[in-house]
């Protein structure tokens, strides 16, 4: 648990601001920003957390570590709260009517959930690609200005930059380049979510949740977005919900792995974090027999 | 089966007769015969007012006022005051209706959610639209002419009461319509609801919204019980919506059709092609900017 002026502190970081200031370590005030990458290494510590919607637990005794500049992969059958443990990450279960989370998560130090944090400011620095890819219904430059520009960024010259280095990072700038006043649904799936991916690395963000974005993506557009999330792992944190367990062992350094608790007597189903490790360990070595009878095909 | 016994090579691939058949084609005889049935009061209609109402449309006619006596011809004088009075009193409901209407169905779509408050008015504005449309004029006219007067702006705020329930109605429809993941699209990028309501779910709704807005306006053009009370129909024009008795189209072919008089009676004809003209030409509007806003969305 943290002390009270920890709290404070660290709340204050997730506070809306116009332009938030990097998170600064609570522990020792004197460290520079960049420093700060190699003092402080985990990302999100997920403690005893249950979600819950409305009366119904969803999700029950997760706790982890994501580590930065690293690719985490959420894995488990149908069910299990895979997605809804990614989306407490950036509080987008906020939207969900009844949804409550108990336990602690904590970003970077910061009490997720704490009294003062707005979702906004949170979700500004970590961001989500979704599972079907969602491109606003606006020309492909306007979807990759979209973030930018509700952060308050008008000048054209550096929308112009910040677009053009988005789309290069999310390897679709030669495919749109003499096309970006065209819709962006125009494009095709591959394509469309590679935008969406270019959207939300427009606005810099700590850390991008995935959440399956390959499920409805063929094998070449697949392998290009795995290969460009191993390209931007160096620059940022990569959360991602897989159905597909050769991606998380081609692109991942820990996986989670996530099963379901049937309840007999009310007949529902929660979800529980089986195990959670290196990749390599996950697929090669688990240690729990429901790990083991998942990745080896068993089951699920 | 049908492969065996017939003497061609491959498998029948006509439908086979029967019940089934029959009923496709009663169903389809059905479709063809109700939409004749539709088409010709159509028809009729158009046809009649527009073969009535052509020979005495002029510019003078849309222009020149004051709108002559029932004795007069009809080559006399027009119904400029009228045309006038429905740009005035429509364009004021309008600029009172539409907003609202706007700003109430994205309350009832994107704030109120299941609220107590949303489902509420979301209830009464159901009920507004079912309130006939004379009894919404003797509304106005005994909370607002009776005490201050009859006046064009009174008329526009019983057109607005008309006109503000269809418009939430059309509005929260075309909300409802916006894909949830466009939102949340938004919301991940740090956007605020206000943010994501502005920038993302109204741009994706603009185009049914101004349809919808559009085809309330051409409705409440040519409403004519809630006039009756409200505006007084005099035969001079008044440019002022705020003061005195003011006229308007359809309260001008009531006045006219009911008169015994032949010259009055084919200014009412004339009268009526007019409002059907600003209908269509307001429909065609609607038409052109749905497709306008929707080009991204393809």
């Amino acid at each position: 648990m943290e002390t009270p002026e920890q709290n404070v502190a660290a709340d204050s970081q997730l506070t809306e601001t116009a332009k938030p200031p990097l998170p600064k370590t609570t522990t020792e005030p004197q460290v520079q920003p960049e420093q700060y990458a190699a003092a402080r290494e985990s990302v999100f510590d997920v403690e005893n957390v249950s979600i819950y919607y409305s009366a119904f637990r969803a999700v029950t005794d997760v706790s982890l570590t994501v580590h930065e500049n690293e690719i985490t992969a959420f894995i488990g059958p149908s069910g299990c709260g895979k997605t809804t443990v990614l989306r407490t990450l950036n509080r987008m279960n906020d939207l969900v009517a009844g949804a409550r989370v108990e336990g602690d998560v904590r970003y970077r130090g910061a009490s997720l959930y704490g009294k003062d944090v707005s979702p906004i400011a949170v979700r500004r620095r970590i961001g989500m690609v979704f599972q079907k890819p969602n491109p606003f219904p606006k020309s492909i430059y306007d979807n990759v200005a979209y973030g930018p520009r509700i952060n308050g960024e008008h000048n054209k010259g550096k929308l112009n930059e910040i677009v053009e280095r988005s789309l290069h990072q999310a390897a679709l700038w030669d495919e749109v380049k003499d096309r970006l006043g065209k819709s962006g649904l125009s494009l095709s799936g591959g394509q469309a979510q590679r935008l969406c991916i270019a959207r939300t690395l427009a606005v810099e963000p700590d850390v991008v949740l995935m959440d399956e974005p390959c499920s409805a993506l063929d094998p070449i557009a697949t392998g290009a977005i795995e290969d460009l999330m191993k390209e931007i792992k160096s620059r940022y944190t990569i959360v991602i919900v897989t159905h597909n367990m050769q991606q998380a062992t081609r692109v991942s350094d820990r996986t989670a792995f996530f099963s379901v608790l049937r309840n007999e007597k009310s007949d529902t189903r929660t979800g529980v974090l089986v195990e959670y490790g290196p990749t390599e360990k996950i697929f090669h070595d688990p240690s729990d027999p429901r790990t083991e009878a998942y990745v080896t095909g068993q089951m699920g | 089966m049908a492969a065996i016994t017939e003497p061609q090579l491959g498998p029948n691939l006509e439908e086979p007769a029967g019940w089934r058949r029959t009923k496709n084609r009663m169903a389809t005889v059905l479709m063809v015969v109700s939409f004749i049935l539709v088409i010709i009061p159509l028809v009729f209609v158009l046809y009649t007012v527009v073969a009535k109402g052509i020979k005495i449309i002029s510019w003078s006619f849309l222009t020149s006022g004051p709108i002559p006596p029932n004795v007069a011809p009809a080559d006399v004088g027009g119904i400029g005051p009228a045309v006038l009075g429905t740009i005035e009193i429509v364009a004021l409901a309008t600029a009172m209706a539409v907003p609202l209407g706007v700003l109430g169905a994205i309350y009832l779509n994107e704030y109120g959610g299941k609220g107590v408050l949303a489902r509420l008015i979301g209830f009464f504005s159901d009920v507004m639209t079912g309130v006939p449309s004379i009894v919404m004029g003797l509304f106005i006219f005994s909370i607002w002419v009776l005490h201050f007067q009859f006046s064009g702006f009174a008329g526009a705020l019983a057109l607005g009461c008309l006109m503000l329930p269809v418009v939430i109605r059309s509005t929260d429809e075309m909300l409802k319509l916006v894909p949830n993941p466009l939102r949340e699209g938004s919301y991940a990028l740090g956007a605020s609801k206000a943010r994501v309501t502005v920038t993302v779910v109204l741009p994706a709704a603009i185009g049914g919204i101004v349809s919808g807005a559009l085809l309330a306006i051409a409705r409440a053009a040519g409403e004519t019980a809630p006039l009756l009370f409200t505006i007084l129909t005099v035969t001079t024009a008044n440019p002022n919506p705020f003061s005195g008795p003011n006229t308007s189209l359809p309260s001008q072919i009531f006045a006219n059709a009911t008169s015994p008089y032949v010259g009055a009676q084919d200014r009412a004809w004339g009268t009526a092609l007019t409002l059907i003209v600003i209908a269509f030409v307001l429909m065609i509007t609607a038409r052109i900017i749905t497709a306008r806003f929707s080009r991204f969305s393809r």
